[in-house]
């Protein structure tokens, strides 16, 4: 027999040997090719007395296989729940057949049947269904490298593992593993999967095969451990078992309290793991099977799969990115600015493996930037993440100068100094004096537009906007911002130096705040102005917390500083005039940081209070001397609502005025670049799911109560009179 | 509807829930059995009239288990004609117990029964029958579980009950309970628990700490703090059900929560024509009796609208009501029951409660309204109303009227 995805070399003892290796592509996943061949080929298996026992491994370099092929899970279409269960349980039905031999669960734990042997030697990764793949088989031995990953990290997507993992992985290495890995997602590596027992040997990779053979002739009948007549969870399982019982009611409330009870995965992967625990292993299979389906139709899977996985991927491989321009080679970036976003960038140019020199005005101020990563990396080296030579050969790629004339053999600059126009301007001209002419300029500005500061440019088709958020190190998204004369070759090298840093890249239109600056002033201002009607700060941070935001918006003002709103705000009026429209709380700012200077956790206190350490103690409770709180506090509900339809509206007035030109990048800076709630898949998915009539309606009713800011795109409410969707295909 | 009336009530000691406790070496069945004998036998019944007992059990299994009342009936030396049912509604079980027997008396399927509850806390422990609430995923968040030390905290936070006030509440129960039993106001209800060889092993309430003051409660430390901040941080599941709340103030303790104990109590209910055909004296009559559900998470507020219902179902106003007794699963629950019913302190828990001399779950109920009867009789007042918090957001009341 052949097959398309895979070869099978049947050795002397009968051992066959399948190797996966899925055609035209970098990677194995479980695509309908493979489930095909795979499914004649377990038919072969366990009737072909010629065939004495099985090793499964991959032809691939780039790992053993990395899961789902979630663009066919994410467009799997049925047309009845059972239907949906049956398509579901697929491969469940077939790992089980290959573990029994095809023979049932009672003949196995009497005895009266085995299985034939299979072991699985993983050459490399195994996540989501190519480790349950593994663990279905009845040996696994995986090589030595402390960086290959065993994981399953569907719930990321908002999907649980789906191919028995939820109920083999505890039954092999107890409840609290098992949840801890599959609630988080987070992959073990081999010594550590070994010691919890997901793995039997970690041995060399010469060795792999042969190790794997070798187990398979010695183990010419086997069972499952789970159909044998003694089976017992490691570590007590079930409602009884005092063990299980004190572990499931911790379990509950952790993931209830780190999720806000707003994944389903979650809950689903909890209810996997305590009712399988209870039921015959078969019967459990199915019910994983059934909560998988239930995920599989609902909106959140659908909605993250698009934007965590799918777009997210998409852009970062450069969806964005002009094609036909070869790429940009990048290996050393003048960074201009030793601040705070300038060290940032610094640190994570250098992370990815590039070479920087960093200029300031000063030797002294260059060397900001090489102490803000040398302490980065010094935490790294003290905390056994990093050996002291990698350490020392990242701070040999930093060069500090306050000297122009060692920008001379850059690929790239980025500037991030001060943000005056007049300064920016002199910074470009001394700085385009040095570079090489084909050498893209890029900006970090957050304020200033991209095409006014190219005026001072004397090459503007390379010039570039590339905004980066603080902390630089940590915050996954960037804004690349092509002026109007920004050239094609300018904004592929924006993509390829993204390419490096690995950071999460959108295209946004060049106008005041570009894309994520646009969504969060009002937000935060949404925020101030319910603090000012009298609703209790607490409800306010609350209910933000339980839509999902990481951090409450007054902790988040208190962090970004309320100094820094408030000077933005003068600033733009005096630019601005007398076309500056009032936000609402310019009284309210003014008495923060100018009468009461609570100017943010910085300076010492803000909406909160804070220790001389500067961590927060509590709300400051004398707020309410200066705004009384309401009587009649509004419901949870109705905060939330406020708070989401204000990101919402915002973002959908940017998507109107094609500031982000696709609901794509709308969705994934949303998420990346301000935290708005994952599991939703972002704003424009959020609306998507409610149903553009839906969200007009409730927007309408809010402008009614609360004020024009609600009030709807006029092309969204166009869009929601034809029934259109944001996203057209496959929505 | 015919009228039910109680004609008598029982109690054990309550000995203190441990290995230690002088009820410990006693059976569950044991325990029970002496408190169903003593209730025939001090009214000159054989058994036989007894028609049926509910007993309250919170944690019915081991040696609790299998309808452990039908059990003691039988280890009690009743006949075999007098069947056995075994209750659980949580902390309320003796007092539901109490009211299912009246309610066979008042439809018209009983003319003599028992109702009552035990639970020996030192040999099946506390969560010794699990449950799905707490660990099913899908019941545990749906209804933001929390244990319930954490919900007693979350109606301090709320209502704004400081550590002061909840310390100062349990003084006064103590001060309470050692009044109550150096005048002896016990005494009717109270039955000595024997051994095996016929020896007394408990006379007295074994828990109780008359000495108690705010010094000796101010050097405990907050119960429920760590799990509702470190592990597995129940407060912030209390603050998304309750969003206006920013922190949760930690304040209860062993000193001011109700006492793990072992207990037992019955209560003896008929008709007017059994008392007579028996010779029982009528001792009260049962006004009224209600049942609610409340908010599950913060859990422990139901007392206020069972209360309420048992008063609007008798027609009466809370004005109506002479003596009050909610049991002390904590001081918060209390302080608000007095907020909310403006009920005056000297009018609730006038003989002490749970804090001072614990709380036999199963049995409490039972033994409080027991309690409330000597304590009508004692003052020569008319009506009361009793009623616990409940586990999972419940509330059982029941109002009686003295009559003689």
């Amino acid at each position: 027999m052949t097959y398309k995805t895979f070869s099978v070399d049947i050795d002397a003892d009968g051992i066959a040997l399948l190797t996966i290796d899925l055609p035209h592509a970098s990677m194995n996943v479980w695509n309908g090719g493979l489930i095909e061949d795979f499914a004649k080929w377990v038919d072969d298996f366990t009737t072909n007395d010629a065939i004495k026992g099985a090793v499964i491994t991959s032809g691939k370099k780039s790992g053993f296989l990395a899961g789902a092929d979630l663009t066919m899970l994410g467009g799997a279409k049925a047309n009845s729940t059972k239907e949906a269960f049956d398509q579901a349980f697929a491969l469940n039905a077939l790992l089980r057949k290959m573990e029994t031999g095809g023979q049932s669960a009672k003949d196995l734990s009497s005895g009266k049947a085995s299985a034939k042997p299979v072991a699985c030697a993983l050459n490399g990764l195994a996540l989501g269904g190519g480790l349950e793949l593994a663990l279905a088989c009845h040996y696994r031995v995986v090589v030595d490298h402390p960086k290959i990953q065993l994981g399953m990290p569907e719930v990321m997507v908002g999907l649980l593992p789906g191919g028995g993992g939820t109920q083999r992985t505890p039954r092999l290495i107890g409840l609290q593993n098992a949840a801890m890995m599959i609630i988080q997602g987070k992959a073990l590596d081999p010594a550590t999967a070994k010691a919890q027992g997901l793995v039997h040997e970690v041995v060399p990779a010469a060795e792999l095969i042969a190790n794997a053979k070798a187990w398979v002739k010695a183990n010419p009948k086997v069972t499952a451990p789970w159909d044998r007549k003694d089976f017992k969870f490691p570590g007590g399982a079930g409602a009884m078992d005092p063990r299980a019982v004190q572990l499931f009611v911790g379990l509950n409330a952790m993931a209830h309290k780190e999720s806000k009870g707003n994944f389903d995965a979650i809950k689903a992967i909890l209810s996997c793991l305590y009712e399988g625990s209870i039921l015959p292993f078969d019967t459990a299979l199915r019910v994983e099977s059934k909560y998988f389906t239930k995920l599989l139709s609902g909106s959140q899977a659908k909605n993250m799969i698009r934007t965590l996985f799918i777009n997210k991927q998409a852009a970062e491989k450069g969806a964005g990115r002009p094609s036909g321009v070869p790429p940009v080679e990048i290996k050393k970036v003048g960074v201009l600015g030793g601040g705070l976003m300038g060290s940032g960038i610094t640190h994570v140019t250098v992370k990815g493996g590039m070479d920087v020199v960093v200029l300031d005005r000063s030797l002294e101020d260059a060397n900001k930037a090489v102490d803000y990563s040398r302490k980065i990396i010094d935490k790294a080296v003290s905390r056994g993440k990093m050996s002291k030579e990698a350490g020392d050969a990242f701070m040999a790629r930093i060069t500090p100068t306050d000297n122009y004339d060692d920008l001379k053999d850059v690929d790239l600059i980025i500037e991030a100094v001060f943000e005056r126009p007049d300064v920016k301007a002199d910074v470009i001209k001394k700085a385009e004096a040095v570079i090489r002419p084909d050498v893209v300029f890029a900006s970090n500005t957050s304020t200033l537009p991209i095409t006014g500061l190219a005026k001072n440019s004397s090459r503007p088709e390379l010039f570039v906007g590339l905004h980066f958020f603080s902390p630089v190190e940590k915050m996954p998204l960037l804004e690349i911002i092509p002026g109007a004369l920004t050239g094609d070759r300018a904004l592929a090298a924006a993509f390829d130096y993204n390419a490096k840093i690995k950071k999460t890249p959108i295209v946004v239109k060049d106008v005041r705040g570009f894309f994520t600056n646009r969504v969060f002033p009002p937000y935060m201002g949404e925020a101030m102005k319910l603090v000012t009607e009298g609703v209790k700060p607490a409800l306010i941070e609350n209910a933000a917390k339980s839509l999902g935001m990481p951090i409450g918006p007054l902790a988040l003002l208190d962090e970004t500083t309320l100094q820094l709103g408030y000077d933005v705000m003068q600033s733009t009026k005096k630019e601005l005039g007398d076309a500056y429209q009032p936000s609402g709380t310019e009284n309210f700012m003014e008495l923060m940081v100018v009468k009461l200077g609570r100017k943010g956790r910085r300076f010492g206190s803000g909406f909160y209070d804070y220790d001389a350490k500067g961590e927060r103690l509590s709300l400051w409770q004398g707020m309410a001397e200066h705004y009384p709180l309401a009587a009649e506090q509004p419901s949870v509900e109705e905060v939330k609502q406020r708070l989401l339809y204000i990101q919402l509206i915002a973002t959908a007035q940017c998507f109107e005025e094609e500031v982000v030109k696709d609901p794509q990048s709308a969705d994934l800076g949303a998420i990346f670049g301000w935290g708005f709630a994952p599991y939703t898949g972002g704003p424009m998915s959020y609306i998507d799911t409610v149903g553009l009539e839906n969200f007009v309606r409730t927007a309408d009713n809010l402008a009614q109560r609360f004020g024009h800011r609600f009030a709807p795109p006029k092309s969204f409410r166009e869009m929601a009179d034809k029934g259109e969707a944001l996203y057209k295909a496959a929505a | 509807m015919t009228e039910a009336y109680i004609y008598d009530a029982v109690r054990s000691p309550r000995g203190k829930g441990r290995p230690d406790g002088a009820l410990h070496e006693i059976t569950p069945i044991d325990l029970a059995s002496q408190v169903l004998a003593a209730i025939r036998d001090r009214n000159g019944l054989s058994g036989e009239e007894i028609e049926d007992v509910a007993f309250g059990c919170v944690s019915p299994v081991g040696e609790q288990g299998a309808v452990i009342t039908r059990t003691a009936i039988l280890a009690a030396g009743y006949p075999h004609t007098t069947s056995g049912i075994q209750v659980n509604r949580f902390c309320g079980s003796g007092l539901e117990a109490s009211n299912i027997a009246a309610a066979k008396v008042k439809s018209g399927e009983c003319d003599l029964a028992v109702g009552g509850g035990i639970e020996s806390m030192s040999r099946v422990p506390m969560g010794s029958d699990g449950g799905a609430w707490p660990i099913d995923p899908r019941s545990a968040i749906a209804n933001y579980f929390i244990p319930q030390g954490i919900s007693a905290d979350l109606i301090a936070t709320r209502y704004g009950y400081s550590r002061d006030d909840v310390d100062a509440y349990a003084v006064e129960s103590q001060k309470r309970a050692g009044r109550a039993w150096a005048e002896k106001r016990f005494a009717r209800s109270i039955l000595p628990i024997k051994d095996v060889i016929g020896e007394v092993v408990l006379d007295h309430d074994e828990l109780m700490r008359p000495q108690t003051d705010m010094q000796s409660l101010g050097a405990l430390a907050p119960a429920f703090q760590m799990m509702g901040t470190m592990m597995p941080g129940f407060d912030d599941i209390a603050i998304m059900r309750y969003p206006d709340v920013e922190k949760i103030n930690h304040v209860h303790h062993a000193g001011n929560s109700s006492g793990i104990v072992d207990g037992s109590a019955a209560v003896l209910i008929g008709t007017k024509e059994a008392g007579e055909k028996y010779g029982l004296k009528a001792r009260a009559r049962i006004v009224s009796m209600a049942s609610i559900g409340s908010e599950p998470a913060i859990m422990l507020t139901g007392p206020e609208f069972a209360a309420q219902k048992a008063l609007a179902r008798a027609g009466m106003d809370k004005s109506d009501i002479d003596v009050w007794e909610l049991n002390e699963a904590f001081a918060s629950v209390v302080l608000r029951f007095m907020e909310a019913m403006h009920v005056d302190h000297t009018d609730i828990n006038v003989n002490g409660g749970a804090i001072a001399m614990g709380h036999p779950l199963g049995a409490t109920g039972a033994m409080i309204l027991g309690t409330v009867l000597d304590e009508l009789e004692r003052s020569g007042k008319s009506t009361a109303l009793t009623t616990l918090c409940i586990g999972a957001g419940m509330g059982t009341a029941t109002i009686i009227e003295r009559v003689n």
